[in-house]
């Protein structure tokens, strides 16, 4: 009896513990055979550790192979974590050397050489983006003297080291400093990092605006990666991969580098021009564009700023300052981001909305000085009464008043405000087709798309904002309480939606809600002077490797055609030379040696500036050139710089002067930027250590 | 008694060693023995590079490992020459001895604490004794004497003798407990409780002592008998991110290792894992994870079944024994063995929490090899013993 129980509770022990063997087996089983593929990555994440070396970035030239941007050798410091950490006082010593030295201040260096793991979420900044085995850079603008302290007393800066690595430069050899076209480059963010599709390793420097983020994957190229297994105290016990870095190719660009640096100076001067004769004129904007191509020949942007701070290490001043309205927002560029109303240039658009509205181009019109529209009067330009003349005439002299008439006349057969079915908008619909309110597609980030306050507009403006029209008195600004701008408030709550006679007449001289941006408007007006056809403004001509073999071309690309026909193109090249000759350019042009046709625009702007002064008009001058032969397009924007013909024709001269070659009233072919048969298309061969070397510019 | 002394001494010590050896259960020695070779090779695997890149010996570790053995050998060869029946007389110095041992680890000067448990004797020339692994056998003998004492195999331990048993084995686990090794208690109380359980004992004692085990950890847990170092073992085992450098770090790097080594292994001495020494104390209570990784699921599932092995030729034993006795000697030393290895491979796996106990006959440690290698040889003595 006693003996089965014993024996029946010997069974039950040992079933019991041969279970749990096979709970054992199972387990076992489960994580190396069902799930050793997981357990395996995870061990290989715990082991390895990549080490980064970035590739050399590609150079950016010009359309001649100079270098624009380019990576030069700089002299850096670095610190070894590996050594100072095993100091007996974790390199407190050899940091504070290193930050007399290198006269930085000591807590900026222990907080760059902290890894950003080890470093409380927040308090970051700064940090090594890197891993350990890394030597971490210091500083990559170190002097030979600096250097050679540290090489010659590798006893007292143990773990120190000087190195060459490459920094992003600007050779700036034909004077230029394209930087709004540029962009530049800085480290990888977070955001980039978490982001499989980019593939982007920590302390890589990657392209951050411009035409460094637009062709970043070329420019880049791919770094080295050194694979090593550590142990658990991070020693490297073993290297399990190396790969060389492998350079990015170069990107040769349609700027030429000479008429780069004369657009440049040509803005800055018109610039300074307008402000000595009492104009804020707080910024401003200048391209070039192969009218044949829509080649991007030069492009620059006012007020700029030095591109090399970002390679110093951008102090958090200056990174403010960059988007500051008090410094003018120099990181904006102006000529394809900032909108503008294009005033008396978009007559050229009108022109053929007119032609469209059955209105003769060679007939004459009644150009008053005011017209009388319901009950508000539109004053002409200056309140001129020019009499009654043709059309090419009224372009020359720019009048306004014809333009009022004939928009009002169109707004009232398309109803007015009770506005009929079958709609004409014979402006709105021309202005669209010229590409207004669309993106010209530059193959540079950020561009805008302006402003076509058509119907559509007026509508979803209207439905966006009509809280605030209907409740105006209690929401707006106090010194916005003014009477009229309470009246016009509240006419916008009752019918905001309505396009309104003031609207269309507005609209025909490119004023009320209408913006475009300086590229924008040299696109369409290269259309104009190509005969009709709009390409697509492109910066970059060719990717290169560094071997010279062509990876990549950018040809033209035709984006659409202007609305005008062949007769509507020959009337605006007569009345837009006539404009040169004996219109609103003619004080610049008339005697020039080159045929300039163009159109002035002097844009009123509503608002007031910081300081409480009342806003100055838009200079604005867009032309072309030579005008029987059209070749380029220049236009010059510069914002709250007064008359389009002052400060923006006087800058588009100087443009031309360097073109061309225009010395005096002659032309010298020699001194022209490009041949007579315009800019080559040729692929340049990319050289720039010789070409650097040559112009014998040591920065 | 004096008989069988007698008899004894009139034997040849030649043929005693003899008949001994051709008696010994063949299964059993030779996985006992694989089992040592393994890990032999495994504390090996786990100690040689990390000690070369510290400009160590790299067979530091395997000497001492080699000599543990040889010693363990030894005892356990001593074990079976005397006939286990005769162990009785020695239960009480045994015992005796553990007591006291485990009462030195306590004091302070003498014991040594390592991985929060003050579990150690330290001597002049760095020699550390456990004597809480000299109590398992004391408790194991000791109960097993006391539930088989003057009856055969028929009769029943009666409320009393089962209480003697508890209480003679109350005190070294009392004294275990304030350690605190909560490992060794809970294979302790396993051995217990199956001696009891096939002594032929009333179930209600089984049942009771069940339940006692339960609601023990409960309060023990509760009360903050538990010390911290424990509640985080078991925290970790639940949530290993919970503490991901201390404790939640060894479990997670232990069941990488382990899972990483995949069906074939990476071979022996090539587990980067191992070699890059990410899981602490690898050559002690973590040596399952070498296996794991170098030698996969072949080598590592071998070793389970060797145990299985070792198990099921004790329960053999265990069975054809006549003598009461010494069947509770062989389920004794069996759940001892069994619960240890359950303990220590599960918590290599995140099966169990984390106790720290070494895997029997494997694992590197000198007090741990000679008790089990005398376990073994009372495995043996009884086998020898009931042909």
């Amino acid at each position: 009896m006693s003996s089965q129980r014993s024996r029946l509770n010997l069974v039950i022990v040992q079933t019991l513990i041969i279970s749990l063997m096979f709970a054992l087996l199972g387990r076992l089983f489960y994580l190396q055979v069902a799930n050793t593929t997981a357990y395996k990555d995870a061990a290989l994440s715990i082991q390895s550790r990549d080490i980064i070396t970035p590739a050399l970035r590609g150079a950016i030239t010009d359309s001649s192979g100079l270098p624009l941007a380019m990576d030069r050798p700089g002299l850096a410091i670095t610190v070894d974590r590996s050594v100072i950490d095993k100091q007996p006082d974790k390199g407190v010593a050899v940091l504070t050397r290193v930050s007399n030295l290198l006269k930085l201040p000591y807590a900026d260096l222990w907080q760059g050489t902290r890894l950003c793991g080890e470093l409380a979420i927040g308090k970051r900044s700064g940090c090594w983006n890197g891993t350990r085995f890394q030597a971490i850079p210091i500083t990559k603008q170190a002097t030979q003297p600096q250097a050679l302290v540290i090489l010659e007393n590798s006893d007292i800066y143990a773990g120190v080291n000087a190195e060459t690595v490459p920094v992003r430069s600007y050779p700036s050899l034909a004077g230029e400093l394209p930087v709004h076209v540029l962009g530049y480059v800085g480290g990888v963010s977070e955001a980039d990092l978490t982001d499989p599709t980019k593939g982007f390793y920590r302390n890589e420097s990657v392209g951050k605006s411009g035409l460094e983020y637009m062709y970043d994957d070329y420019l880049r190229g791919t770094p080295g990666i050194k694979t090593v297994i550590v142990d658990r105290k991070e020693s490297v016990t073993q290297t399990s991969q190396n790969t060389q870095p492998i350079p990015g190719d170069n990107l040769v660009t349609n700027i030429n580098a000479s008429l780069q640096a004369a657009t440049e100076k040509a803005l800055n001067r018109a610039v300074l021009n307008s402000r000595s004769m009492g104009y804020h004129a707080d910024s401003g904007a200048a391209i070039v564009l192969n009218v044949k191509s829509g080649a991007v020949l030069s492009m620059a942007s006012w007020p700029t700023y030095d591109p090399n701070m970002f390679q110093k290490g951008l102090t958090v001043k200056q990174a403010k300052d960059l988007f500051s309205e008090a410094t003018g927002v120099p990181a904006l560029s102006r000529a394809i981001q900032g909108t503008y109303a294009p005033a008396s240039t978009f007559k050229a658009l009108s022109v053929v909305a007119a032609s469209k509205a059955k209105y003769s181009l060679n007939a004459s019109y009644k150009c008053p000085s005011t017209v009388k529209i319901g009950n508000r009067v539109f004053k002409n330009f200056e309140a001129k009464n020019e009499g009654t003349i043709n059309m090419e005439q009224a372009i020359a002299v720019s009048c306004d008043t014809i333009w009022y008439q004939i928009a009002y006349d169109e707004w009232v057969r398309d109803g007015g405000l009770s506005p009929k079915s079958n709609l004409k908008d014979y402006f709105f619909l021309n202005a669209k087709n010229f590409g207004v309110g669309k993106k010209t597609g530059i193959d540079l980030p950020g561009e805008s798309t302006g402003r076509l306050p058509d119907r559509n507009w007026k509508e979803n403006y209207w439905k966006a904002n009509k809280n605030f029209f209907c409740n105006y008195q209690a929401r707006a600004a106090k010194k916005d309480l003014t009477p009229y701008l309470i009246a016009i408030a509240h006419e916008n709550c009752i019918d905001g939606y309505m396009l309104r006679a003031g609207d269309a007449v507005n609209f025909s001289i490119g004023q009320g809600d209408t913006l475009v941006s300086p590229l924008q408007l040299v696109t369409m007006y290269a259309a104009i002077a190509n005969g009709g056809t709009l390409y697509k403004p492109q910066v970059a001509r060719a990717v290169v490797t560094p071997q010279g073999k062509v990876v990549k071309e950018f040809k033209p690309e035709i984006t659409g055609k202007i609305p005008a026909t062949s007769s509507d193109l020959a009337f605006l090249h007569r009345a837009l030379r006539a404009v040169a000759t004996r219109g609103t350019g003619a004080g610049l042009f008339a005697n020039f040696p080159v045929q300039v046709s163009g159109k002035t625009g002097t844009g009123q702007v509503l608002g007031r500036n910081t300081n409480g002064s009342a806003k100055d008009d838009t200079s604005w001058f867009v032309s072309y050139a030579p005008s029987n032969k059209p070749q380029y397009a220049v236009v010059m924007m510069v914002s709250q710089g007064g008359f389009g013909a002052a400060a923006s024709g006087g800058g588009v001269k100087d443009i031309y002067s360097a073109l061309f070659g225009v010395k005096g009233n002659t032309v010298d072919p020699k001194a022209a930027i490009f041949p007579l048969s315009g800019p080559s298309s040729a692929i340049p061969k990319i050289d720039t250590k010789s070409a650097v070397a040559a112009k014998g510019v040591t920065k | 008694m004096s008989s069988l002394n007698n008899s004894f001494r009139t034997r040849s010590r030649t043929d005693s060693i003899r008949r001994n050896l051709s008696g010994f259960d063949k299964w059993l020695t030779l996985a006992v023995l694989l089992l040592l070779i393994m890990g032999t090779l495994l504390v090996w695997a786990a100690t040689r590079t990390w000690f070369s890149s510290q400009g160590l010996d790299p067979q530091y570790y395997l000497k001492r490992h080699v000599l543990n053995i040889f010693i363990g050998v030894l005892l356990s060869y001593g074990t079976t020459l005397i006939d286990y029946r005769l162990l009785r007389a020695y239960t009480p110095i045994v015992w005796g001895l553990g007591v006291l041992g485990l009462i030195a680890v306590l004091i302070p000067g003498v014991g040594s604490t390592v991985n929060g448990a003050r579990a150690w004797i330290s001597f002049p020339g760095g020699f550390q004794v456990q004597p809480a692994e000299l109590s398992k056998i004391a408790i194991i003998v000791g109960i097993a004497m006391l539930l088989a004492e003057k009856r055969d195999i028929d009769a029943n331990p009666t409320d009393k003798d089962v209480l003697k048993a508890l209480a003679l084995s109350a005190i070294p686990i009392l004294l275990i407990l304030v350690q605190p090794d909560l490992g060794t208690v809970v294979i302790i109380s396993a051995a217990i409780v199956a001696i009891i359980a096939v002594s032929g004992a009333p179930t209600r004692w089984i049942v009771g002592l069940l339940l006692l085990a339960v609601l023990g950890g409960f309060v023990a847990v509760k009360a903050g008998v538990v010390s911290d170092y424990q509640v985080k073992r078991l925290t970790a085992f639940v949530d290993p991110s919970a503490d991901p450098q201390q404790s939640g770090y060894q479990i997670r790097q232990s069941r990488i290792t382990i899972g990483s080594g995949g069906f074939l292994g990476k071979g022996l001495f090539n587990g980067p894992q191992t070699n890059g020494r990410f899981v602490p104390e690898q050559q002690t209570d973590f040596i399952f994870t070498v296996a794991g990784e170098e030698l996969g699921f072949l080598g590592a599932g071998f070793i389970l079944v060797l145990f299985a092995v070792i198990f099921l030729r004790a329960f053999m034993i265990a069975r054809r024994t006549t003598d009461l006795f010494g069947r509770l000697v062989c389920v004794g030393v069996i759940a001892w063995f069994a619960f240890q290895t359950f303990e220590n491979v599960g918590m290599c796996m995140g099966l169990v929490p984390m106790t720290g106990v070494p895997l029997p006959f494997v694992s590197y440690g000198g007090s741990s090899m000679f008790a089990n290698l005398v376990g073994f040889g009372l495995l043996q003595n009884v086998h020898v013993r009931s042909r």
